[in-house]
């Protein structure tokens, strides 16, 4: 099944899911939008992954998405008891309101 | 004019799908009648036997009744989520059967009025032979909680919320010891697909029925059955209707054809759990006794009758456990499922591991 | 037939990315993410890698957005006023102009990339498993295991209310 066009294809969106989640880390409010931005990059990642792995004929590439995807579920699980702990400490969950070490 | 081998793969897909969904459809009335006379024979009462001889026509009376019925929908509610979530329960139920078999490959014979590219074909009746169909099973069960977490939400009424949020946890818990118990099961037959899971089982111990995994891995078994009512929200877990009498469950907003849509996402995802069992445990269309046919028409009846066995084990369970309590829900399934779902994994891997040396 | 559905996933992803990221109600975000990881997952299968799509349903459509929308649901949380309100203008212009300078530096790279014929593998779990469990991968799969645990105790040590 010789497609190489995928191959480019997933990778240019592979791009552009990139760089939608880093429009939305720096434009959202809310923490938990910015934490599925991440997810959107991290997935992005994992899209290129597999685009690469498919070129180069080995499984190595889906190997490491494999990992990604573990990590990536360890950080969603610590970053929502992160939010969780924030919103009972100020009852908002604007980025914004967290701002004690600012100068 | 033979259609090209793609268009016919998609002509035969089409038909098997269309087949299937009526034969589910079907089932599933049929169910509900039956699951309420053998509930009420068990329970010394008759049940419904008015609507045409025996009852049996009691499903079509109460889809009547449903199909008049007032929809009525919360002024507060999200409306494309409310109408969403029964829509995303039933295609989930419905999707996850695509992968099982349900019968032995036949020829088809070849019959005059058939077109050529039909005469004399091997089909399988199964819609989509994946490699990876037991994963695909897996994957599909876990999209179906959000069937539940969607109609718990959109209906913007903290109990439905509560009781969606619940029955969702109480569904992704016994996933996970659901997951576990089919590992042994792959170890032994070393395939995903599961066609060849139910061709390991007919070659072991010489086509006799001890050699079904049912029998092998006993506790698999026993932990895959407990886990699947448990995810199929069947009595003894059945917290998520029962709740309906205490406080309201994730379906107390839907009325009529909603409602019905959600019984049925329910019904046919026991028929689903009760048929992925029927593959990986009981020997699928395989006889059990060797000399006994298990080929064509024979096969698909054996397969019928192990699935009908099941679903009135699961009938049986409602007419004869009480309810468990949530916290004793979860400790079961956490405390006490996953773990011996893990040793057992750990017995079979160290036993095939030996035989291989 | 490969090329349309792999067109159409695309774009649904693309789509539900930008609603994911636009969308002022977070609920709505997290089930565009869900369609997201959905279609990446289709997007997954058709790159000839059925053991990941499949994961990609199972641990992040089905297991991680669920706590997504469980942690959405039980703290109640509001719409935004605004779906990107932080800083001001400035911010979001300098935001995107940092992302445009990235999407045309990596696409600058990507267009000196020739699509060439990929070379058939064998992407079957039995040779995942087989890379997975040997002597290059051990440790970091048992590391992960360790990792899994380290979270697990960390998410119930933060989230509960009296330790």
């Amino acid at each position: 099944m010789d497609q190489p066009a995928f191959v480019h294809d997933a990778l240019l969106l592979s791009l552009v899911l990139f760089a939608l989640g880093t429009l939305g880390v720096f434009l959202r409010k809310n923490v938990i939008t910015v934490l599925m931005s991440i997810e959107l990059m991290l997935n992005g990642a994992n899209l290129a992954f597999v685009a690469f792995s498919r070129a180069a004929g080995t499984l190595d590439g889906q190997v490491l998405v494999f990992f990604v995807m573990v990590v990536a579920a360890a950080e969603a699980a610590v970053g929502l008891g992160i939010v969780i702990s924030l919103q009972r400490h100020k009852d908002t969950l604007d980025v914004d309101a967290f701002n004690v070490m600012k100068g | 004019m033979t259609p090209s081998p793609l268009v016919q793969e998609l002509i035969l897909a089409a038909i098997k799908v269309a087949l299937l969904i009526g034969a589910l459809q079907g089932l599933f009335s049929l169910m509900t009648w039956i699951e309420r006379r053998v509930l009420a024979f068990m329970q010394f009462r008759l049940g419904p036997n008015r609507t045409g001889p025996f009852g049996i026509l009691q499903p079509i009376a109460d889809g009547i009744k449903l199909f008049f019925k007032e929809e009525l929908m919360p002024a507060a509610a999200n409306k494309w989520a409310f109408l969403a979530a029964p829509v995303l329960a039933v295609t989930m139920s419905f999707l996850a059967v695509a992968v099982l078999p349900y019968g032995p490959p036949f020829r088809l014979p070849s019959w005059g009025f058939l077109p050529e590219w039909l005469q004399g074909r091997e089909l399988q009746l199964q819609i989509a032979t994946l490699d990876v169909g037991l994963l695909f099973v897996f994957a599909i069960t876990a999209l179906g909680v959000y069937g539940v977490v969607l109609a718990g939400w959109a209906a913007n009424n903290k109990y439905s919320l509560l009781g969606g949020l619940r029955s969702a946890a109480q569904m992704f818990s016994y996933e996970l010891a659901l997951g576990l118990s089919f590992v042994g099961v792959i170890m032994l037959a070393g395939s995903f697909q599961i066609n060849d899971i139910v061709s390991s089982q007919a070659s072991r111990a010489g086509g006799w029925f001890l050699g079904w995994n049912a029998f092998v891995q006993f506790p698999a078994f026993l932990v895959y059955f407990a886990a699947a009512t448990a995810e199929v929200a069947r009595t003894p877990f059945d917290l998520p209707e029962g709740e309906t009498e205490l406080v309201a469950g994730f379906h107390t907003e839907y009325s009529s054809m909603r409602f019905a849509l959600i019984q049925m996402a329910e019904y046919v995802n026991m028929i689903t759990v009760a048929a992925l069992a029927t593959n990986l445990f009981l020997g699928g269309w395989h006889s059990g006794i060797p000399g006994v046919p298990s080929e064509g028409l024979p096969g698909f009846l054996f397969w019928g009758g192990k699935l009908a066995v099941l679903l009135f084990v699961f009938i049986w369970l409602r007419g004869t456990l009480p309810r468990f309590r949530y916290d004793q829900l979860m400790h079961f399934g956490w405390k006490v499922l996953i773990p011996v779902a893990a040793v057992w994994i750990l017995v079979t891997a160290t036993g095939v591991a030996l035989a291989g040396r | 037939m490969d090329q349309i559905l792999f067109y159409a996933a695309a774009a649904l992803a693309i789509g539900s990315a930008l609603v994911v990221i636009g969308q002022r109600n977070p609920i709505y975000s997290a089930f565009a993410l869900i369609v997201t990881l959905c279609s990446l997952s289709v997007i997954f299968g058709l790159l000839g890698s059925p053991f990941i799509a499949a994961l990609q349903v199972i641990v992040y459509a089905g297991a991680i957005m669920v706590l997504f929308l469980f942690v959405l649901m039980l703290l109640n949380v509001e719409s935004e006023q605004q779906a990107a309100g932080r800083g001001g203008r400035a911010l979001g212009a300098i935001a995107v102009a940092l992302v445009a300078l990235l999407v045309a530096q990596a696409g600058a790279v990507l267009a000196r990339v020739e699509p060439g014929p990929a070379p058939a593998f064998d992407a079957s779990t039995r040779r995942m498993a087989e890379i997975l469990f040997s002597p290059q991968f051990l440790y970091v799969f048992e590391a992960t295991s360790i990792l899994i645990l380290a979270a697990l105790v960390g998410s119930i040590a933060l989230a509960k209310k009296d330790l």
